[in-house]
């Protein structure tokens, strides 16, 4: 698998090729903590004004801008405000954050520590996915290192700035990448999303102010202070600033974590040069960009078409960036197959809390066994829309609205695959 | 190998008011993740504390439960509520060998079904069953973020990635 970076210098994968780059020591000697020292010497407000500057998007996949979310922390209020690290990643075709977490835990927590200070928490929690159990060890031992050099813990590098670290797991269940069932879970609780307002940014983690970000977005923190905002914004295009990475998998020679820079021209090349192309024998069929929670594009959307890698040119392509999980898939794959999976995937990982996701996305599995077992009839297709129109814009979170979109992006897009599996001679039973 | 002993991952408790034991040193173990939350907030520390149930008794049961509900002042019905959310928490007893196959799209289209087929014939049971001696428990599970090294599968808490057939024989072979 490549870990590497094209078409920019590597930021995000800058430390991930070297010796024991997890240690304090080669983060230090590679510039770690600078970031830290220069923004204990600005104000809160330079802080989050030069993370607005740099255009940072949530890279966990809502794409949110970060610097405005830390912006609705109200940093006068007497209680306590929280940091909270979203790696529970846990989105089909997403792995970026594990490298992050295994190579390069020092990023991670530079980047809590600024975003602590900025916004005047004393306490920052990292919630990994339960799968992830190996990673906190190693997380674990990078925070001992940090409170040993005085970089956790009471009067940081000498000043009045408390901030302590703490990891905590869940334990199997993708819904709580969603930030407010990520906090319930954190609670000790089920993790079902929470009713919004209030945001977390006014009562979340013990109903205080808190900020949940993903690993990716606060890995580029401690970048963007270094080179200011407006140097790390331009990395990219107008509205999408820096760098990404792209968790690539599926049926290309070469599969791995690529950072790329924002408005990477273009797709095609991504796949066919830079992947290596799609393996021998083979050709592109389809490609689901951002997450499976994204429209899957076929083949003639992305040849010729000069897709631009970022947020507006995905959206113009028929896509999203999602989380940049980039699954790549040719001709041998059924879309109904594909699709019948992902619906399950939904169906197991709905919380249950509200009807339309939970009841829809068990209907869709049922139908889409039904069409697997030889069943489907030429109805199928119209009633599967039915359906998702009746889960999209109306269950209680965002996990309705992103079967959704698999499901309806398979439809509308691949209808030849559908054909072969809906027959009229299977009648109404 | 063996013939099964368990069909599916029914809940398999019995709700007495069996109260489980622990060592002190468990104990000491339990009262360190407390440390990492509000005093107020000790729920917080029930995820963790069930794994280490989970770890102590083999699965989650109705005698560790009860010891959680009196170790951080909750009901019963509290922890049950938290502990029957979560994937990994078993209901149930399973093998010392907990195999869970992805089975998400990455991981489908990169040979899942072959490598899922392969286990279970090379174990003699099905998805969801356990191995007379105890030893294997074959699960499939939703995309565990390893989708660049697919197809792949978790074992207890090890991750085993790029599998093939020859490399699960490999790896199944070496578990004592």
């Amino acid at each position: 698998m490549e870990i590497k970076a094209i078409g920019c210098e590597p930021l995000q994968l800058k430390r991930v090729h070297l010796k024991d780059s997890h240690t304090l020591k080669v983060y230090q000697e590679n510039g770690g903590y600078a970031s830290l020292k220069k923004a204990m010497n600005m104000s809160s407000d330079d802080i989050i004004n030069e993370v607005k500057a740099s255009a940072l998007r949530g890279r966990g996949g809502a794409g949110f801008p970060t610097g405005m979310k830390w912006s609705f922390v109200p940093r006068d209020s007497p209680k306590q405000k929280y940091i909270v690290c979203n790696a529970d990643e846990s989105e089909p075709g997403t792995f970026k954050d594990r490298y992050l977490l295994e190579l390069d835990p020092h990023a991670l927590i530079e980047g809590m520590l600024i975003a602590a200070f900025a916004l005047g928490s004393e306490a920052c929690y990292i919630y990994y996915r339960g799968e992830y159990r190996y990673l906190i060890d190693i997380m674990d031992k990078a925070i001992e290192e940090a409170k040993a050099a005085n970089l956790v813990g009471k009067n940081i590098l000498g000043s009045d700035f408390n901030c302590e670290f703490y990891t905590h797991t869940g334990a199997g269940a993708y819904i709580c990448g969603e930030e407010t069932a990520l906090l319930s879970s954190l609670e000790g609780y089920r993790g079902h999303p929470r009713m919004k307002p209030p945001f977390p940014a006014i009562e979340g983690l013990y109903a205080c102010p808190t900020v949940v970000n993903n690993v990716e977005t606060l890995t580029a923190i401690p970048q963007i202070i270094e080179m200011g905002g407006e140097a790390w914004h331009n990395l990219g295009t107008e509205k999408s600033g820096g760098t990404k990475l792209w968790s690539v998998s599926g049926h290309v020679k070469k599969p791995g974590v690529y950072e790329l820079p924002m408005g990477y021209m273009d797709m095609e090349k991504f796949i066919m040069e830079d992947c290596g192309g799609i393996r021998n024998g083979h050709e592109l069929k389809a490609c689901i960009p951002g997450g499976s929670s994204v429209y899957a594009m076929r083949a003639d959307q992305i040849f010729g078409k000069k897709v631009r890698m970022d947020y507006e040119g995905l959206v113009e392509a028929g896509s999203l960036v999602g989380s940049g999980g980039f699954i790549v898939m040719d001709e041998t794959v059924d879309i109904v197959d594909s699709t019948k999976n992902l619906t399950e995937f939904y169906k197991h990982e709905s919380c249950g809390w509200c009807t339309p996701c939970r009841e829809g996305t068990d209907w869709l599995t049922k139908i889409f066994t039904r069409i697997a077992d030889g069943g489907g009839r030429p109805e199928d297709a119209q009633l599967i829309l039915d359906l998702v129109d009746n889960i999209e814009g109306k269950s209680f979170c965002a996990l309705g609205d992103a079967a959704a979109w698999a499901i309806q992006g398979a439809v509308k897009r691949f209808p030849e695959d559908f054909k072969k599996h809906l027959l009229p001679n299977n009648g109404n039973n | 190998m063996a013939s099964a002993v368990a069909t599916d991952f029914t809940n398999q408790i019995v709700y007495t008011d069996e109260v489980a034991e622990f060592s002190p040193e468990i104990v000491a173990e339990m009262e360190s993740h407390l440390t990492k939350y509000p005093a107020e907030r000790k729920r917080s520390a029930l995820i963790p504390l069930l794994f280490v149930i989970q770890r102590e008794r083999g699965w989650v049961d109705n005698a560790g439960v009860n010891y959680l509900a009196r170790f951080l002042d909750l009901e019963v019905t509290d922890v049950w509520e938290t502990a029957t959310f979560y994937s990994m928490f078993n209901l149930r007893k399973i093998g010392k060998y907990h195999i869970q196959v992805c089975k998400t799209l990455s991981c489908r289209i990169m040979g899942e079904p072959d490598i899922t087929e392969h286990i279970c014939n090379k174990l003699g049971i099905h998805v969801g069953e356990t191995t007379e001696d105890e030893k294997f428990t074959v699960s499939r599970v939703e995309c565990l973020g390893s989708c660049g090294t697919a197809p792949m599968m978790q074992i207890n808490f090890d991750y085993h990635e790029d599998l093939t057939t020859e490399k699960v024989d490999k790896i199944l072979d070496s578990l004592k």
